[in-house]
C-alpha cells in the first residue's frame, strides 16, 4: 500500500506516535448516532411487538400470508411455546422468540425478549414515544454529519475510494478474510471495503430506513399520493424498515468486531479524544 | 484467573449483553415511568405534526384504491359490540330510533335520523386503514362527507375541535366512553365522511355501526366507531383525562398522522 498520505515524510518514520484521526465534530455525531439508533432499535422492538408480523404489499390483509409470524402458543407439553414462521417455514423459537423472558425473567408470549426492548414489557404508546424523539435526534444528527463530510471534504478525502482501491478490492476481500490488516502508515487510511461500508450505510440503508418509516405515516403518505406503492405498498415498507434495521446492527456488529481486533483501545481513544497511534514496526504489509 | 471455570465465550457475551442492556433498561423503563421524562419524550410531537403539516400540505389527499386491492375483510378492532341497553335496543329496530346529534360551538344545533343522513349527497372512497399497532386493511367506505354536516350546523368561529362521542363503554358497568377529536382542518377534509357503508353493505355492529368516523390520513384509533353525537369545542381540557381521546389519555398522540 502507498505511504503517499504520510505527512513529510524524509527519513524513516518514528516508530510510534499519535495522530489526530477523528475530528470533534465527527466523534460528537458518531455517539450521538450510538444513543439514538439504539433507542431507535429497540423502542422499534417494542413496536414491532404490537403486530409481529411483516407482510408484503399495499395493506396486511391481501390474501397473501406473512413473509415473517412470531407468535406463541401452547405447546403439547402444556407450556407455552414461540413459534416463528419465516416464508412458511415454522420453527420452535421458545426462549428467544415469541415466547421470551420477561423483566422477571419468567417466560412469557412477547415476539421479542425484555432485554432487547424499550420500554422492556409490552408498552406501545411510549415506544412509540421514544422513537419518535430519537429519530428526530437521528434525523436531524444525520443531515449534519453528511452536510459536514460534505463540506469538510471528509467524504471525498476519507471516505470515497480511488479508482485504484476499487480495483484492488480483491485483495482486501481476501486480506479481511484472513483477519489481516493494515499496519503502520497504512493504517491512517481506511481500506476500500471499510470506505464501501460506510458509504452503503450513510447513504443507502440509513435514507432507506428513514424514508421507509415515513412510509408507514398515512400523514407523509399523502405527501405524493400513492408513493408508498413504488416500494411495493404500506406494509412492504414496514417489511423494508424492519430488515435494514436489522442490516444496520449487523453492520454494527462487524464495525465492533473490527474495532475490537485491530486494537480495541487505540480505536475507542480515536473516536473520544480523536488521537491515533500508528506504530511502525519496520515492515510494512505489501 | 481461572481458565477451567471459564464460561463458554458466547454464553459469556450473551451474559455480558443481558446485564448491560438491563442496567440500560432498568434506566429506560425508570424513565418511561417518571413523571418528567414522557412529556420531554413527547415535546416534539407538535414539531412532527408541524413538519408533517407542511412536507405534505393540510389539503393532501390519501391514497384511495382499486376494488381489487381490497382486504378479503375488515378486521374488527377495538370494540366488537358496545353491548349497552340504549345500544342493543338500536341494533333490534335497525337504528330506527338512533339520532346524530351535533351541537356545542355551532350555530344551529341539529339530530339527524340515520335516513336523513343517507338521504344527503354521499362519498365513496376505498382507503387504507392503518393500525397504530403496525397492520393495514384496505376497505371501501360510504358516507357523509363530514363537511356537509359542518355546513348545515355552522361552526362558531371560537370552534376549532370536532369532538365524537361514542356509544361503546371502555370501562366496566358501562363507563368510560369512547370518544375522540379532530380539528377542522380534517373536519373539512373532503375524505373525512361519517362512514353508514362498509364494502356496499350496511356497516356491521363489528365496525361501529350506525356511524364511523373516516379520519384518511391519521392511524386508526382516531376513526372513532359507533358515533352517537359530536360536540364543536374550542378546547377539549375539560373532556375526560383532557388529552382530546380515549387513547390519548392512555399516553397516545393526539396527531396520530404518524
Amino acid at each position: 500500500m502507498s505511504l503517499a498520505a504520510a505527512p513529510a515524510l524524509t527519513d524513516a518514520p518514528p516508530r510510534s506516535y499519535l495522530y489526530y484521526r477523528h475530528k470533534l465534530p465527527v466523534r460528537v455525531m458518531h455517539w450521538i448516532n450510538v444513543i439514538a439508533f439504539t433507542v431507535l432499535f429497540m423502542s422499534g422492538l417494542q413496536i414491532f411487538n404490537a403486530h409481529p408480523a411483516l407482510n408484503w404489499g399495499k395493506s396486511s390483509y391481501n390474501g397473501k400470508p406473512p413473509l415473517l409470524e412470531i407468535g406463541a402458543r401452547m405447546g403439547a407439553n402444556g407450556e407455552p411455546q414461540g413459534v416463528t414462521r419465516v416464508l412458511g417455514a415454522e420453527f420452535d423459537t421458545t426462549g428467544f422468540l415469541g415466547v421470551t423472558h420477561g423483566a422477571n425473567g419468567q417466560l412469557q408470549p412477547s415476539a421479542f425478549p425484555s432485554w432487547m426492548m424499550i420500554p422492556g414489557s409490552q408498552w406501545l404508546s411510549m415506544a412509540r414515544s421514544w422513537h419518535f424523539f430519537f429519530a428526530w435526534i437521528f434525523v436531524v444528527n444525520g443531515i449534519l454529519f453528511v452536510l459536514y463530510t460534505i463540506f469538510s471534504r471528509h467524504l471525498t478525502r476519507d471516505l470515497a475510494p480511488s479508482g485504484g482501491e476499487l480495483r484492488g478490492i480483491g485483495a482486501s476481500i481476501r486480506e479481511h478474510l484472513r483477519f489481516k490488516h493494515a499496519t503502520g502508515e497504512a493504517a491512517r487510511e481506511y481500506n476500500v471495503l471499510q470506505k464501501l461500508a460506510y458509504l452503503v450505510v450513510i447513504f443507502g440503508l440509513l435514507p432507506a430506513v428513514i424514508l421507509m418509516g415515513f412510509g408507514m405515516s398515512p400523514w407523509f403518505n399523502a405527501a405524493i399520493t400513492g408513493w408508498v406503492d413504488w416500494v411495493g405498498g404500506r406494509q412492504s415498507a414496514r417489511t423494508i424498515h424492519f430488515i435494514v434495521a436489522w442490516m444496520l446492527v449487523a453492520f454494527v456488529f462487524i464495525h465492533v468486531f473490527q474495532v475490537i481486533i485491530t486494537g480495541v483501545w487505540n480505536n475507542l481513544r480515536s473516536m473520544i479524544t480523536g488521537r491515533y497511534r500508528i506504530t511502525n514496526e519496520g515492515h510494512h504489509e505489501a | 484467573m481461572k481458565l477451567e471455570r471459564r464460561p463458554p465465550r458466547r454464553k459469556f457475551f450473551t451474559r455480558t449483553a443481558a446485564v448491560t442492556s438491563a442496567v440500560l433498561l432498568g434506566g429506560c423503563d425508570s424513565l418511561s415511568r417518571s413523571e418528567w421524562f414522557p412529556k420531554v419524550l413527547n415535546s416534539v410531537s407538535g414539531i412532527t405534526e408541524s413538519v408533517a403539516k407542511a412536507v405534505a400540505g393540510r389539503k393532501s389527499m390519501a391514497e384511495e384504491f382499486a376494488e381489487a386491492d381490497r382486504s378479503p375483510t375488515f378486521r374488527s378492532n377495538g370494540s366488537d359490540d358496545p353491548g349497552t341497553p340504549e345500544y342493543e335496543g338500536w341494533v333490534a329496530t335497525g337504528f330506527k330510533g338512533y339520532k346524530l346529534s351535533i351541537g356545542g360551538m355551532v350555530a344551529q344545533p341539529r339530530a339527524f335520523t340515520m335516513d336523513e343522513l343517507r338521504a344527503m349527497p354521499a362519498r365513496t372512497q376505498i382507503t387504507r386503514h392503518d393500525c397504530v399497532e403496525g397492520w393495514s386493511a384496505i376497505a371501501k367506505w360510504k358516507g357523509v362527507p363530514l363537511a356537509s354536516l359542518l355546513a348545515a350546523v355552522q361552526p362558531k368561529p371560537e370552534a376549532r375541535y370536532a369532538v365524537f362521542y361514542c356509544a361503546d363503554p371502555m370501562g366496566a358497568n358501562n363507563t368510560d366512553f369512547y370518544y375522540e377529536s379532530i380539528d377542522l382542518d380534517d373536519a373539512v377534509h373532503p375524505q373525512t365522511i361519517l362512514a353508514y357503508d362498509l364494502n356496499d353493505a350496511a356497516l356491521p355492529v363489528a365496525n361501529g355501526a350506525p356511524l364511523r368516523l373516516r379520519v384518511e390520513r391519521q392511524l386508526g384509533y382516531k376513526h372513532a366507531k359507533y358515533i352517537t353525537s359530536i360536540e364543536f369545542v374550542d378546547s377539549f381540557a375539560r373532556i375526560a383525562g383532557g388529552k382530546g381521546g380515549y387513547w390519548e389519555d392512555q399516553g397516545y398522540q393526539w396527531w396520530a398522522g404518524i
